[in-house]
């Protein structure tokens, strides 16, 4: 059965609703895609396109009660979507680890962050709080901590982002997880440390094996890590290609608008796309047909109605205009 | 780690100071009614007065008065009362702390356990009925005046229904020193102890839940969940472990202030000596020395709890162990 699945994780017509005060708002409506093991998938769009709530469903981690999940998950081949409590916590961090935007906030502030990654291994296997401690310092030599012996003792306070940042990744691949997701790493750090988090993304990918869905909003850090790319725009998947495709034959507006604010390989890297005219659709404010047609410059009558994904298996594009038929 | 302790223990001493000479200012600087005549009493001789002035040092400069009130009050510790002849101050101060503390100490165990268990159940239970039963309970419980308890508790217990099996354990009211009999010392102590700490268990629940429900929305709650750790871990071992230092921080001052002498009208109710009684005698007789005495030593045990959760807070939260 093992070699009937090719791909690790499957996610297949996601839709994510939440109730709220001023009626329900769709936050994902239809994204499927595939991770195969080994494979880095870049998901990019812009703020509030929906990428952390897919990955956050993936993982069980919606904890809004007013959230509505339908659609299907699985993870080698097993259902996540609507399994019991006890067995997303053994897949969880165990088999898939998550990384968040924000090393600052993302570690408990008073425990030591041996304490943490011990703690993670610990959740999950037999190891002794002695052997745990000594997997933790192991971890941190291999992320690339300066002094792990002594580092392994260190509050959260008392590093500097990037160093909380590799404390966070040594965590996550403290159980040697066959999938890592990464939601915007590199976001909350200066730029000469998220060159530093990338490379060592892409080198313990190389050493751990693990396959890695890495969240941006930067076709900058797409274009050093991933394999495959997800654009994803409103809630939906707007395009689906491997990289070379995605950068030598966008076919979606929205991605080549993407493309367009690539800054030049010299020169800072900005925090935030600026370059796309407009503003993403407000989820109460869903725009009827194709939800880019407001920003878009290729608009045709057809785009008053939503386009599906069309196009080979290996490249997909929704769109009227450009997409193929 | 050493220095932060050592860094509090200065800033102790330096409050300690300040406090003092404002308290001495208050009575000896201020302009009007004359230091002598006041400590006095009212109507009182001209001898009196004469011989308060001497005692007291009032014909030589501030500093030097300040001087000797503080040796009278901390080092001969023979400040006596002339408004109560004969009456020594600093014994009668030294045997109301006793009382007083045993009477906080067990009402604050009260309120912490009651108040943890409360609000880590009510923050486990968000929303659900027990979350609501819990907290209009604690509500009741915060409205209802510790005096007016105690009160209630005493006409229960005290009077009427005395031989009810359920009350006939209650000791007569008033104070055992526990070398007396420490069976009777924690008897007479029990419903003090517990009538004080009901509107603090209210409070310290509701905070408690407060703060632990904000803490479940932190990011490394999530990071926590990401990493495949048990809710209820998360809620103990997280949550409520980053809730507690700010509990600690209300707890520091609440605990001061009650050993301070806050507890007075729970004190007069259940007719127990304690350092709140005895400056409120000392304010309506007007004695000044008893005043004096017991707002300094009051002062003194606030300082010394506040340095003490200080330096818990050392040991709970890291962040405070770096500075200098
Ligand atoms: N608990 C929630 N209730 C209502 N709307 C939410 C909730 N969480 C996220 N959203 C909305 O879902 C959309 C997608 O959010 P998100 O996945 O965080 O975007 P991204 O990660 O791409 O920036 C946003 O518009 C956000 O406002
Ligand atoms: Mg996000």
């Amino acid at each position: 059965m093992a070699d009937a699945l090719r791909n690790l994780l499957e996610v297949r017509d996601l839709h994510v609703a939440f109730r709220t005060s001023r009626g329900k708002v769709q936050a994902i409506s239809g994204v499927s895609f595939d991770v195969a093991p080994g494979e880095v998938l870049g998901v990019v769009g812009e703020s509030g396109s929906g990428k952390t709530i897919s990955l956050l469903a993936v993982m069980g981690l919606i904890t809004d009660p007013n959230a509505e999940i339908t659609g299907s998950i699985r993870f080698r081949g097993k259902e996540l979507l609507g399994a019991s409590n006890k067995e997303l916590r053994s897949i969880r961090g165990r088999e898939i680890a998550m990384i968040f935007q924000d090393p600052m906030t993302s570690l408990t502030p008073v425990y030591t962050i041996g304490w943490q990654i011990a703690e993670q291994v610990r959740a999950h296997g037999p190891e002794t709080a002695k052997q745990a401690r000594d997997r933790a310092v192991e971890l941190l030599t291999a992320v690339g901590l300066p002094n792990p012996g002594e580092a392994v003792d260190r509050y959260p306070h008392q590093l500097s982002g990037g160093m909380r940042q590799r404390a966070v990744i040594a965590m996550a691949l403290s159980c040697n997880p066959a999938l890592l997701v990464a939601d915007e790493p590199t976001t909350a750090l200066d730029v000469t440390v998220q060159a530093q988090i990338l490379d060592l993304l892409a080198r313990l990918r190389r050493d751990f094996g693990s396959a890695i869905v890495f969240i941006t909003h930067d076709m900058g850090v797409i274009a050093e890590i991933a394999d495959r790319v997800l654009v994803m725009y409103a809630g939906r998947v707007v395009e689906r290609a491997n990289k070379r495709d995605i950068f030598l034959e966008p076919r979606h507006p929205y991605t080549h608008a993407l493309l367009q604010s690539i800054p030049p390989i010299t020169g800072d890297r900005p925090r935030r796309l600026k370059s796309i005219a407009g503003t993403p659709p407000s989820l109460f404010a869903m725009p009827s047909g194709c939800a880019f047609g407001p920003r878009c410059t290729s608009r045709v009558a057809a785009c008053s109605a939503v386009p599906g994904l069309t196009g080979e298996p290996a490249h997909q594009a929704a769109c009227f205009v450009t997409g193929m038929r | 780690m050493l220095l932060p302790v050592l860094k509090r223990l200065g800033d102790m001493v330096v409050a300690m100071f300040g406090i003092s000479v404002l308290v001495f200012l208050i009575f000896f600087a201020i302009p009007g009614a004359e230091p002598a005549s006041r400590i006095a009493g009212r109507n009182a001789s001209p001898e009196t007065v004469a011989a308060v002035r001497l005692s007291f040092g009032l014909d030589q400069p501030l500093p030097v008065q300040y001087l000797i009130m503080m040796k009278k009050l901390f080092i001969t510790q023979d400040l006596t009362s002339f408004v109560n002849r004969g009456y020594k101050v600093i014994p009668a101060v030294m045997n109301a702390a006793p009382i007083t503390l045993s009477l906080v100490a067990g009402a604050a165990l009260i309120w912490i356990v009651f108040g943890l268990l409360i609000g880590v159940l009510a923050a486990a239970f968000k929303n659900t009925w027990i979350d609501r039963l819990l907290m209009v309970m604690s509500l009741i419980g915060i409205s209802m005046p510790a005096f007016w308890l105690g009160a209630v508790i005493n006409l229960f217990t005290q009077s009427r229904w005395h031989d009810y099996w359920l009350f006939s354990w209650v000791p007569p009211l008033g104070y055992k020193p526990f070398v007396e009999s420490p069976k009777l010392w924690a008897l007479t102590l029990v419903l003090p102890c517990f009538s004080l700490a009901v509107g603090y268990i209210g409070i310290y629940g509701r905070v408690l839940r407060a703060n632990i429900v904000e803490a479940m929305q932190e990011d490394y709650i999530r990071t926590a969940r990401a990493k495949g750790v048990s809710e209820s871990r998360i809620l103990i071992r997280h949550a409520l472990r980053t809730s507690l230092i700010s509990v600690v921080t209300l707890f520091g001052l609440d605990f001061g202030q009650l050993v301070g002498g806050v507890a007075v009208l729970t004190e007069i109710v259940f007719a127990l000596q304690g350092v709140g009684k005895i400056t409120f005698d000392g304010l309506l007789n007007l004695d000044l020395p008893v005043i004096m005495a017991a707002v300094l030593y009051s002062a003194l045990f606030v300082v010394i709890c506040n340095a003490l959760v200080d330096m818990l807070y050392i040991l709970i939260d890291p962040r405070e162990r770096t500075d200098g």
